[in-house]
């Protein structure tokens, strides 16, 4: 049977466009590769749904669509043929809500156990109740290090310190949606509780430790350093939209303030691929409240798509409006909070930069300097550098940044796009890849 | 109850096997190939891949990922997988 719409994606976004589809009576398959609907931001144990209301709602809209969990999508075929670990799905239109992972950038001693990304912690946390240490420094930047820092807090751990980057008043050179300044206060408020310290203009340059993370080392904006015990780190600088899918379909990508690569969407949130729409951090990292708005454009417009209208006259006002406020609030957002300029300074030549294949420093400025490499896709194929169990997920970011910082320019859509783009979307064995869909849930 | 290294660790149903060894204080059950380095939970949702484990002999298993299954016996990834008894 052949689907309507298929959304790939059971976060925000992807639940957002699921309602609206099946709300327009369209038979609609979500797929996602989490054992349960809501995505990163929405995670939670079995037995224990998030309160939020609007989860509940929309959770509830799963009962008109086919919902499959653990069905993680690994290739997709024009037309459109979806290749899941769980079997072969066909549909006439997509939405992809494929969300991202943490965005780090190296620095000595981030591969030692006991650091660990920022929603890595809060993942380790809200899905499955265990805090990865007992007193826990908290790193990078972006409003996302306050619902981390204070849901650690809560769950016991002592938080060594939130270091934050970037300048967060400059925020408020722009308008600010409401609801954001009070979530503000309510962090203010459980900070003071917990009596987290929160540090703006504060970067962890290093961490310390034989086996496990004991210390790390913070400088402020002075340059002062001073050293900061811990036995676990959390540090994040922003997030790095998934786009193994609309690669693989040939949608078109576009650079983010954020210094992301991500989909292009026309204002039904089509991609350039017709009849593939997306939304959510896949589009652009903006948060929940604007994956929710992107949903529901997408899953409007992709319902009405099929019936022969143009998706244009679809566009619902509300979610639009919010779009265009939370888009603007997402950019002030980035602005405020880049990743900071001097990350490179502080690696030393054996820092590792991929650490799927241990690629040091040295051995990336080496691919630059004496063999040569122009760009990122050189630099991958003369150091590894991407090529490991990650495929550069984690390294393609700051690997891209490096290889433009040593040829002396500003990083190009071109040096991400090496590590973006995968030929399978998400990892499976050799096994199932020569099985083909012959595999059976 | 999990088995890794010989020891016995309990977990609580849902969890993940990376999740029950933290709890039990084990942050580190990997090494690298290359240099030999300490490698643990690091994405904490299945994208780095830094956390595998050899799993009742099935090898690169994302420990982030895999719930914790009574009985399981887990190891490290560089150790040699068996032929048998892997998940699925």
């Amino acid at each position: 049977m052949t689907y309507d719409i298929a959304v790939i994606g059971a976060g925000p976004a992807g639940l957002a466009a699921a309602a609206r589809a099946a709300g327009a009576g369209c038979r609609v398959v979500v797929l996602d590769a989490g054992p349960r609907p809501g995505g990163q931001y929405w995670r939670h144990r079995a037995g224990s749904a998030p309160a939020d209301r609007r989860f509940r709602a929309l959770a509830g809209a799963l009962d008109r669509v086919d919902y499959r969990a653990e069905a993680s999508v690994w290739f997709a075929e024009p037309g459109f043929t979806l290749h899941t670990g769980a079997g072969e799905v066909s549909a006439e239109r997509l939405v992809l809500a494929t969300g991202a992972h943490d965005r780090v950038v190296p620095f000595p001693g981030w591969d030692l156990p006991g650091v660990t990304t920022a929603g890595g912690a809060q993942a380790l946390l809200k899905g499955h109740g265990v805090l990865t240490g007992r007193r826990i420094a908290v790193a990078g930047t972006g409003p996302f290090l306050l619902p981390v820092a204070a849901g650690l807090a809560a769950a016991g751990a002592r938080i060594a310190g939130v270091f934050e980057a970037g300048n967060p008043l400059r925020v408020l050179r722009r308008p600010v949606p409401a609801a954001k300044l009070a979530e503000v206060a309510g962090y203010a408020a459980r900070f003071a509780r917990h009596r987290i310290r929160y540090r703006t203009g504060h970067v962890v340059v290093a961490a310390h430790g034989d086996v496990e993370v004991s210390a790390v080392t913070v400088a402020g904006r002075d340059g002062h350093t001073r050293r900061v015990r811990c036995d676990a780190l959390a540090v994040g600088y922003g997030f790095v939209p998934a786009l193994e899918l609309p690669t693989l379909l040939g949608c078109a990508v576009c650079l983010d303030t954020d210094g992301n690569l991500v989909t292009a969407v026309d204002h039904t949130q089509q991609t350039s691929v017709p009849g593939v729409f997306a939304a959510g951090e896949v589009t652009g990292v903006g948060g929940a409240d604007l994956a929710l708005a992107e949903g529901a454009i997408a899953g409007a417009a992709a319902a009405a798509s099929l019936g022969g209208r143009t998706p244009d006259d679809a566009v619902p006002a509300g979610p639009a409006g919010r779009r265009a406020r939370l888009r603007r609030f997402a950019a002030t957002l980035h602005a405020a909070h880049p990743v900071p300029a001097g990350w490179p300074d502080r690696l030393t030549a054996d820092t590792v930069v991929c650490r799927c294949e241990e690629v040091p420093l040295r051995a990336v400025r080496a691919a630059v300097t004496e063999l040569g490499a122009t760009d990122a896709r050189t630099v991958k194929s003369l150091t590894r550098a991407g090529m490991g169990w990650c495929q550069g997920r984690i390294c393609g970011y700051p690997v891209a940044c490096l290889a433009a910082r040593l040829n002396g320019r500003p990083v190009a859509e071109s040096d991400l796009d090496t590590f973006a783009r995968r030929p399978i979307g998400s990892a499976i064995t050799l096994g199932q890849l020569a099985e083909g869909d012959r595999t059976t849930p | 109850m999990i088995t890794f290294a010989g020891r016995e660790i309990p977990f609580e149903p849902g969890q993940s096997i990376a999740a029950a060894l933290i709890a039990a204080g084990v942050r580190s059950w990997h090494r690298t190939r290359r240099a030999g380095a300490p490698r643990g939970l690091f994405c904490g949702i299945g994208a780095c891949f830094d956390c595998l484990v050899t799993v009742n002999g099935a090898p690169a298993q994302r420990a982030c990922l895999l719930p914790a299954r009574d009985g399981d016996v887990v190891a490290p990834v560089s150790e040699l997988a068996s032929e048998s008894s892997g998940r699925p």
